[in-house]
């Protein structure tokens, strides 16, 4: 079973929750940072390192003594990644979105695959549970194909040995965070109890709705606000699995990285409730849960 | 005329308040929402919406049922996973599709329309503090940086139009496209942290992001007083790499309560954290006039 | 005789120059010295996602202009123009079409070594 802990609003704990979640997770799992642009996870989990190799994406690479510029590629190529003009070929290869399409269509086989690098692939165990992350390449204006690269990874770690996941996805509702969410049996929306919460809970709330996944709402810093995203809850069926406090202890604790489910017993509690109606909604859904 | 972004690379560190405050205090200036994903800086300044565009941006491709003769070409060339296998026909999942034309391109039966997407609105608006020029992603979009281009461009028009010296801009989180479209060119980049290990991990990749655009940078460490150590470190940082540290605001329960008010900090009080943001904004205003491009000089401010 | 290309708002001589490259409303291809000229519209550039500037370049280049006047140009849209040998003038606003060819013919405009204006990183 996957679940995905998503928001649309930053900041409001997402890594928090995924960190604390893996540890008091009662099956095989694995914990999978896919906020590649800003991954945190790792600095929660400290996990043991056991590998970590750099992800490409193929772009274009051309053997202008072949090519009789006859625009084909240029023509295609939606991102202007590959241009003719008169007779000079340009690659500007930071464009390439990986579509093979000016490789396919060229008829002098004068194109031939090449790489950008994304960024890089870790993995390792952190206690009990496997870890994931990508991180891409500072300059790196693309999030999804690094993120497709760390999701093959998790294809090859979960064919060695069945597990549950625990996605923490970026912030936002466009196009990494929905990647991040769509592979996910379930998602939990973490938002806290403010205006912005709010508004960019319902933006998650209406972006998430048509994968027809189960979702639960997570309160973090509850108390610290207003009540109207309870209201907003209630307005939509949408059951919330956890309410955290605002308790400075706890700010105070992850500003020195540790793991929140660890401050204390009902902070323990806590998880292993939200973990519980996760695996429950899970269920329901019909999701594969491993031993 | 002169661009500053409001950036953090975390999210949730206080960019959108803060820029909410800066709009308040500023002076004869356009606003830019450039979070056109997850926009907020509308709840604090409550716009009346003057003009309304929609935003084409690519395209999207859709299989034509009569037309698809089930070879299965698209679904075999399609890099991003997005044709489903189907009956009668393939349908193409417009969550995954990024436009790239190779399934129309080489549909052998010409079965595949390729549309214009409408990925969004953009906005311009007055609000009490002035012209505001703001958008909405439709969710799911590839948000590619283009929006966040058009909005820019608006604003520069906006403000040479109306003599505005001054544009400010709430950036968008993490460190992709659309943060790059928003930063190139910027005359002056706030970075907005905390003293966790967050906030200095993300600090430091949009940090070097600036190095690479050579935009000058201006930090403010907000929840100063969660984490000494930390705090410590990120002022070392600012000190090593010459960023102008200009504020340290401790954590402050009123930016919330101002929120709720729908009220930027600076109207809703004149707290001690209000002063800290009025000097930082001096600072920022000169730090972003100031005709060279180089490295600032850090100023030494106290947290508590 | 030289062919020149210049961002126009819109089709006419007296037309105010575009500053923007990749986004220009239009092109005006002008012939230097009889001032013959065409315009060729610039609309598609709205809905392209990224690239209009190279876009524009290819454009230009195939419409055979050998010099370009105009406000100001990307990296990559510069890259492409020198690869085709186009030589860019940058830095004209606030004048008119006419105007910036009178100019070119003065020998006033100032030739770019290198882009004046940032990418959009895409």
């Amino acid at each position: 079973m996957k679940v995905a802990i998503a928001s649309g609003k930053g900041g409001t704990g997402k890594t928090t929750v995924s960190a604390a979640l893996s540890s008091v997770w009662n099956r095989t799992v694995i914990a999978m940072d896919l906020d590649v642009e800003e991954p945190n996870l790792h600095l929660f989990l400290k996990p043991q390192i056991f590998g970590r190799e750099k992800a490409y994406i193929e772009v274009p690479v051309a053997d202008e003594s072949k090519c009789t510029y006859c625009r084909a590629c240029a023509e295609l190529c939606q991102f202007k990644a590959i241009s003719v003009l008169s007779n000079v070929l340009l690659i500007f290869t930071e464009m390439c979105h990986g579509c093979g399409g000016c490789l396919a269509i060229c008829p002098e086989k004068a194109l031939s695959p090449g790489q950008r690098e994304l960024g890089e692939i870790v993995w390792g165990q952190a206690g009990s549970a496997g870890f994931l992350m990508g991180r891409s390449r500072v300059g790196e204006a693309m999030s999804p194909p690094l993120m497709r690269e760390v999701k093959k990874k998790l294809q090859v770690m979960l064919e060695g040995s069945a597990a549950d996941v625990i996605i923490d996805a970026p912030p936002g509702v466009s196009c990494p965070a929905v990647n991040a969410v769509m592979d996910a049996d379930v998602i939990a929306l973490v938002t806290e109890p403010t205006p912005f919460g709010l508004y960019d809970l319902q933006l998650a709330y209406e972006a998430f709705l048509p994968l027809g996944k189960p979702m639960g709402i997570v309160i973090n810093r509850a108390g610290l606000g207003e009540d109207k995203v309870y209201d907003f809850c209630r307005s939509r069926d949408l059951p919330i699995w956890a309410e955290i406090p605002y308790d400075r202890q706890i700010a105070v604790a992850y500003s020195n990285s540790q793991i929140i489910a660890a401050v204390s017993a009902q902070h323990k509690a806590l998880f292993t409730d939200l973990a519980d109606k996760i695996n429950q909604a899970g269920v329901i859904a019909g999701a594969v849960c491993h031993a | 005329m002169r661009e500053i972004l409001v950036i953090s690379g975390k999210g949730g560190t206080g960019k959108t308040s803060l820029t909410a405050a800066f709009a308040h205090l500023a002076d004869n200036h356009v606003i830019c929402d450039l979070d056109v994903d997850a926009p907020d800086l509308h709840l604090l300044l409550k716009p009346d919406l003057r003009q309304a565009h929609d935003f084409y941006a690519g395209f999207e491709a859709r299989i034509e049922p009569d037309k698809c003769e089930g070879c299965d070409t698209c679904r075999q060339m399609c890099q991003f996973d997005a044709v489903r296998a189907g009956d009668p026909c393939p349908t193409i999942d417009p969550l995954k599709c990024e436009g790239c034309k190779v399934c129309v391109q080489f549909c052998p039966a010409d079965a595949i329309a390729f549309t214009s997407r409408h990925c969004g609105t953009w906005y311009v608006s007055n609000s009490r503090f002035g012209t505001m020029v703001h958008a909405q992603l439709f969710p799911g979009q590839e948000n590619s940086g283009r929006l966040v281009a058009l909005l820019r461009q608006k604003a520069k028009e906006l403000a040479k139009a109306g003599g505005q010296q001054l544009i400010l801009s709430d950036g968008p989180p993490g460190i992709g496209c659309p943060v790059i479209s928003s930063l190139s060119g910027v005359h002056l980049a706030v970075i907005v942290t905390e003293p966790t290990p967050s906030g200095l991990h993300d600090m430091a990749r949009i940090t070097d992001l600036c190095g690479h655009f050579r935009i000058p940078v201006a930090v403010i460490i907000n929840k100063c007083d969660l984490n000494e150590q930390v705090a410590g470190s990120i002022q070392a940082e600012c000190r090593q790499k010459g960023f102008a540290l200009v504020a340290q605001l401790p954590h402050d329960p009123d930016f919330v309560h101002a929120m709720v008010r729908e009220q930027t900090l600076t109207e809703f009080t004149s707290s001690d954290t209000v002063q800290r943001i009025k000097q930082a904004w001096d600072q920022i205003v000169a730090l972003a006039m100031d005709k060279g491009r180089g490295r600032n000089k850090c100023t030494n401010i106290a947290c508590l | 005789m030289t062919k020149i290309a210049i961002t126009s708002e819109g089709p006419l001589l007296d037309d105010a120059l575009d500053p923007r490259f990749g986004r220009a409303a239009g092109f005006i291809l002008v012939d230097s010295q009889t001032l013959d000229f065409k315009y060729l519209d610039n609309g598609a550039s709205q809905a392209m996602a990224q690239g209009a500037g190279i876009q524009a370049a290819e454009n230009i280049s195939r419409a055979g202009a050998k010099v370009l006047l105009t406000g100001y140009v990307g990296p990559k849209a510069f890259m492409a123009l020198q690869a085709v040998g186009i030589k860019v003038a940058q830095n004209l606003e606030n004048i008119t079409v006419r105007q910036a060819v009178e100019r070119y013919n003065a020998g006033q405009v100032e030739w770019a070594q290198a882009p004046n204006r940032e990418g959009h990183g895409r």
